[in-house]
């Protein structure tokens, strides 16, 4: 049965590696890739829940199109994982349904 | 000319992009390219200016082809601005951006849209499980990160990036459990007719024997003609297996990553915003500007380059980039025009000789019925879960168009704007009312074409005052 979610690293040039806290947990992420990257990385699977009923997603088109990768990144909700790149202290959760309108960045 | 304002506008940085911005460079124009992502390339060529896999023999030579093009970019000295989302252009030459949070205002004489493609929405049930994800993501998850799916993978679909990326996930070491080939049978009657002309583009179809040759080499298991693809998941809600039919019978495979992928369309996004005209492209199934032969829209400062003006692949993207930076020359100073003859017929004839191919491909890869036309209790619209079902049964209400079922149903109204609905929604309502696409139309876009804060608006006051 399948049980591990995270996808696995090749081996990759020389890059600089930044630390993304997801979810509490703290990985470590390529410099230039995506938060989508380093969390599908870390196995963190569903990465958001739906505002309509409540169900589970992840990324799935990777180039901005689907909008099935937002999630809230460094107290920004609603934002997509895979157009934004990961950057040292990045704290990532994962977005439960539909935003707050109380969020701080209107 | 003050610093906002630019001859030339050219958005997204794949091929098409690249190549008219080194161009119009060159032709003296002052040019501004913009980019959504943070370094160029495109999707084809994602990442080409910082390579992340050691081993340069998984992405293959196609892939490191762009960074020719990149290399023609970078000494162009182009205005570049990369991260930057544009979310409205208006029809008196002015166009909005955001960059970090903020937005930024430019003026064009010309604007090139070079905005390429995306894959296919191919809506199938359990398609928006956690573990489904199109092939172009996993690829794009290749070029930039050197990320693997998790296993069992099993790649399912039709077209040549479905074989492309499974001979690039071979190559990485991965093993696949199955290719299920969801190409109808009836279309290799239909492309056979077209197969001669495909013959003058012998060295893409060598490319296609030649990667069906490695996956038959790595001795993976290839189901042709399977239908009834559904993706099941676990009591976690997770994708755990599966199901499809295969010379009639029902089967089931465990997996954990499935990879979907039914060809690419246009990306219009961008030119259906603008009000341009578009047309449905019946052989290719999809939406694509109205165009001249010169690349021009129905707005007489705006041309499309590349795939976002119609599917035919990155080699031809980029020539079809160069001759729109030639078409904008003699729009601008028809005097200076006859300099660039030679070359631009060099390059007509190139472009001919790239789509020779694109009948037979076309019709070879045209999607299955149950991915244009899916089931009813799949779900359509995966931003506010609304169901075939539902797009049918408002169809059969009276509505008549996706505008109208938009109000009724929200199908369109979430945050991807009707990127991954668009076409499906279309499609039913056409089949529903015994009508084509063309004749039932698409939702009306209006910016601000990606969700952006009330803060990056306001912000644009400042910028106007800088200028």
């Amino acid at each position: 049965m399948p049980t591990d979610s995270r996808f696995s690293r090749l081996p990759v040039s020389e890059k600089g590696l930044v630390s993304i806290c997801i979810e509490g947990q703290t990985v470590t992420a390529l410099e230039g890739e995506s938060v989508a990257a380093a969390v599908l990385q870390a196995g963190v699977r569903p990465t958001r829940t739906t505002p309509v009923t409540d169900t589970g997603r992840a990324p799935y088109c990777m180039m901005g199109v689907c909008f099935d990768c937002l999630m809230e990144i460094d107290g920004k909700p609603n934002t997509q994982a895979c157009m934004t790149e990961v950057r040292d202290g990045m704290v990532v959760k994962i977005q439960l349904g539909a935003r707050q309108v109380s969020g701080g960045d209107l | 000319m003050n610093a906002n304002q630019f001859e030339l506008v050219i958005i997204g940085a794949g091929p098409a992009g690249m190549s008219a911005a080194s161009t119009a460079a060159k032709q003296g124009l002052k040019v501004l390219l913009i980019d959504e992502q943070k370094r160029p390339g495109g999707q084809i060529y994602r990442n080409i200016s910082s390579p992340v896999l050691k081993d340069k023999q998984i992405l293959g030579r196609d892939y490191y082809y762009g960074e020719k093009l990149l290399t023609a970019f970078e000494g162009a000295g182009v205005t570049y601005l990369s991260g930057a989302t544009v979310w409205e252009v208006t029809a008196d030459n002015v166009l909005y951006v955001s960059v970090n949070g903020e937005s930024q205002r430019f003026e064009f004489n010309k604007l090139l849209i070079a905005t390429g493609a995306q894959e296919r929405p191919a809506p199938f049930p359990g398609w928006t499980l956690p573990g489904v994800m199109t092939c172009g993501a996993a690829q794009i998850l290749l070029k930039t990160s050197g990320l693997t799916p998790p296993g069992p993978v099993v790649v399912a679909g039709s077209g040549p990036l479905l074989l492309l990326i499974a001979c690039q996930l071979i190559r990485a070491g991965i093993k696949i459990e199955a290719i299920l080939d969801t190409t109808p049978a009836k279309n290799y009657r239909s492309a056979l007719p077209e197969f001669l002309g495909a013959l003058k583009g012998w060295r893409f179809l060598l490319k296609g024997v030649r990667m069906l040759a490695e996956l038959r080499k790595a001795g993976i298991r290839q189901l042709s003609g399977v239908s009834g693809l559904s993706a099941n998941q676990d009591e976690s809600g997770t994708l755990s297996t599966v199901t499809y039919f295969h010379k009639g019978r029902q089967q089931t495979i465990s997996c954990s990553s499935l990879l979907v992928h039914q060809g690419v369309i246009p990306s219009t996004q961008l030119t259906r915003s603008l009000g341009l005209a578009h047309v449905w492209d019946e052989v290719q199934k999809c939406w694509k500007p109205e165009l001249n032969k010169r690349g021009q829209s129905s707005h007489p400062d705006i041309l499309v380059a590349g795939d976002s003006a119609g599917i035919g692949g990155a080699l031809a993207a980029e020539l079809q980039g160069k001759l729109a930076v030639f078409e904008v020359v003699r729009q601008l100073n028809a005097s200076a025009a006859g300099n660039n003859a030679i070359e631009q017929e060099k390059a007509i004839r190139e472009l001919q000789q790239q789509l020779v191919i694109r009948p037979f491909l076309d019709r070879l890869y045209s999607p299955a019925d149950e991915f244009l036309l899916p089931p009813d209790e799949t779900i359509v619209c995966r931003c506010e879960e609304v169901t075939a079902g539902e797009i049918r049964s408002l169809a059969n209400q009276g509505c008549s168009g996706p505008n109208q079922t938009k109000a009724f149903c929200r199908a369109g109204m979430g945050p991807c704007q009707g990127r991954q609905c668009g076409t499906s929604v279309s499609a039913l309502l056409a089949d529903e009312l015994q009508a084509t696409p063309g004749q039932v139309g698409y939702y009306n876009i209006r910016p601000p074409i990606k969700p952006l804060t009330l803060g990056e608006l306001a912000a644009i006051g400042n910028t106007d005052s800088n200028s």
